[in-house]
């Protein structure tokens, strides 16, 4: 992380780096000599860079529980379609501009409540019988996020050229404008929902037996679907609302973790947080510096560089089917 | 632990699937629990282990009504394999399937405990799977899963095993193998058994199942009659006790015909003794003066 903070159109020393974080956090040491440095490194870096770690692994748990919440290892928030509905709320706001920001909804606030409403909706349309079906869920996940693209698409259509590349950066996802102050909800959202859910593990791992098994395990299958449901939609709302759409990380992230180091949710799980929290970290680092001084948005670099990584790791996997 | 049905109803979309159910398993005794296709006796089966709530009628382990416990408290008494539960285990190992059988004892907050431990490595060693305890679950062959299942009811240390169709697609040997594993244990079984020569060898008691009502209960010469397995299987067959102690059921290499069997409903003889298997136009079995289907 410090190596990412001192990295970036400009070049600052580890040491330096080091010197500014450790006097902002802990009060030691003397005050920066140089005031524009400070800014950079504690006002612009340091931020995005923490986001970018939230960021990584709050999506990458909210893939992990969805994977085994439907059993489909193709799940993540992008095929339940909340990142489609969060989409759908912030080319709301950014097209509307004025509008939206007189009514006091911010890109944030619009893209948050659009994936939580399709979460809302995927929940409705999942149920058979009155219980959460693992394939209907994830088909209904599907059809709800094309509804919401179209209607993204059919809004774009209607925007100016400079909305549409406002647009077109939040859809690829960046953490390019993180601030200190939007930092603590996003902290507690994505600790307190990582570690919720790694309680839950031993009855994920049920999950992983077949419903029917799990219920005979004294699990209330319904029940734990519907909570999980819930929970990796806040989360996934929470973290797309700051740093938009961005693919991959929750589908790449678990499987990798999955393929290397076992599927007991309750090592499963911190250890995807991390991965994803290092791997976006990463990612935001090579947005900052591939085409310096322009940035690119994470979400080419997530597939482009995790894709050919991932097919190398899934042929090297044995015994997968 | 005892277990006794009493009365089930059960109803899926408003169509009847059980009615009137009662059956009883004694401390430590096996029973099966036979019939055809569709007779209702995975139904039955989720209705004890608690996944399918009966509109009328209780389900006790010992005094507890199961549907009065809480799941994980049913849990804890009722240990359940179940055939192709479906699920994706890609990345778990054997004693990672096994450990889920600790699940039930736990809430959301605690940690494993030794006596976990102990469960797990008692019920790995117990059911054979040490060999292949850190491999992954999805690498073994059929025999080896089925015995990683009874692992995991196992390490739940319960009172009461329910089983369904344990030892389908296994080898004979696996078979053997596997019912003499449930012998040993002495825990309270009621398992679901296609193979009747099977359920003979094992099985203390057997309930048969026909159209979603017992037929007939009790132990396995007096339940599996040539009557009962001509109007319920639809097979001409017999059940003997051999020198060694082992009953098995004897069928005869022609299927019943449908008509043949409408025939000896018309004729309403008793039921006589069977003559030597070979000959397979034989004329059929004898059948009583009541039949299954009217029962149905």
């Amino acid at each position: 992380m410090i190596v990412s903070i001192s990295v970036g159109a400009v070049n600052v020393r580890l040491t330096d780096v080091w010197g500014i974080v450790l006097h902002h956090v802990t009060g030691a040491g003397s005050a920066p000599s140089d005031p524009a440095l400070d800014q950079i490194v504690w006002n612009f870096r340091a931020p995005r860079v923490v986001l970018a770690a939230l960021v990584g692994a709050g999506l990458a748990v909210a893939g992990a529980v969805l994977q085994t919440l439907v059993s489909n290892p193709l799940a993540d928030p992008v095929v339940l379609g909340f990142s489609y509905g969060a989409t759908l709320g912030a080319v709301l706001v950014i097209t509307l501009g004025e509008g939206a920001a007189l009514a006091g909804l911010g890109v944030s606030a619009a893209a948050f409540i659009g994936a939580v409403a399709a979460g809302a909706l995927v929940f409705a349309l999942g149920q058979q019988r009155g219980r959460l079906a693992p394939t209907r869920l994830v088909l209904a996940g599907v059809a709800v996020g094309y509804v919401f693209l179209s209607a993204t698409s059919f809004v774009q259509l209607q925007a100016t050229p400079n909305e549409l590349r406002t647009v077109m950066f939040w859809m690829l996802g960046s953490v390019a404008g993180a601030q200190w102050d939007q930092l603590p909800a996003v902290t507690v959202v994505v600790l307190s929902t990582t570690v919720l859910l790694t309680l839950f593990g031993r009855r994920l791992n049920t999950l992983l037996a077949g419903d029917e098994s799990a219920t005979a395990l004294g699990v209330d299958v319904n029940r734990l679907r519907a909570v999980l449901l819930i929970l990796s939609a806040l989360l996934t709302g929470t973290v797309v609302a700051v740093a938009g759409g961005i693919g991959f990380v929750g589908l790449m992230i678990p499987h990798l973790v999955r393929l290397t180091l076992g599927a007991d949710h309750r090592r499963l799980l911190p250890l995807t947080a991390l991965l994803g929290a290092v791997y976006m970290v990463l990612v935001d680092l090579l947005s900052r510096t591939l085409t310096r001084p322009n940035e690119l948005p994470l979400g080419i670099i997530t597939a482009f560089l995790g894709a050919p990584f991932f097919l190398w790791l899934l042929r090297h996997t044995k015994g997968l089917d | 632990m005892k277990l006794t049905v009493d009365q089930l109803h059960i109803t899926l979309d408003r169509t009847p699937i059980l009615h009137n159910v009662s059956l009883e398993a004694r401390e430590g005794d096996i029973v099966g629990l036979v019939g055809p296709n569709g007779s209702g006796k995975s139904t039955l089966l989720r209705a004890v282990y608690r996944s399918l709530r009966p509109a009328e009628g209780a389900v006790r382990i010992g005094d507890d009504d199961v549907w009065a416990l809480s799941p994980r408290a049913a849990a804890r008494r009722t240990g359940t394999v179940l055939q192709d539960a479906g699920g994706n285990t890609t990345g778990l190992t054997v004693t990672e399937i096994v450990a889920l059988g600790r699940a039930p004892h736990h809430g959301l907050l605690s940690r494993d405990r030794a006596e976990d431990h102990q469960a797990v490595t008692d019920a790995v060693d117990r059911c054979g799977v040490r060999p292949f305890a850190d491999r992954d679950y999805a690498s073994l062959s059929g025999g080896e899963r089925q015995r990683v299942l009874l692992a995991r009811a196992l390490a739940q240390n319960p009172r009461l095993l329910v089983l369904d169709e344990l030892t389908n697609h296994l080898d004979i040997r696996a078979r053997f193998e596997l019912l003499d594993l449930i012998r040993a244990t002495g825990i309270t079984t009621l398992a679901v058994l296609h193979d009747l020569d099977l359920a003979a060898r094992l099985c203390d008691h057997v309930v048969v199942l026909h159209e979603g009502a017992v037929v007939a209960a009790g132990p396995v010469l007096d339940v599996l009659t040539p009557k009962i397995l001509a109007d319920v299987f639809g097979v001409r067959a017999r059940t003997e006790r051999h020198g060694d102690g082992i009953i098995r059921v004897l069928y005869e290499a022609q299927p019943l015909a449908d008509e043949e069997a409408l025939e000896d409903d018309s004729r309403s003889e008793g039921t006589r003794p069977r003559p030597a298997p070979e000959p397979a136009r034989e004329p059929p079995v004898g059948a009583a003066s009541t039949s299954a289907n009217e029962k149905g």
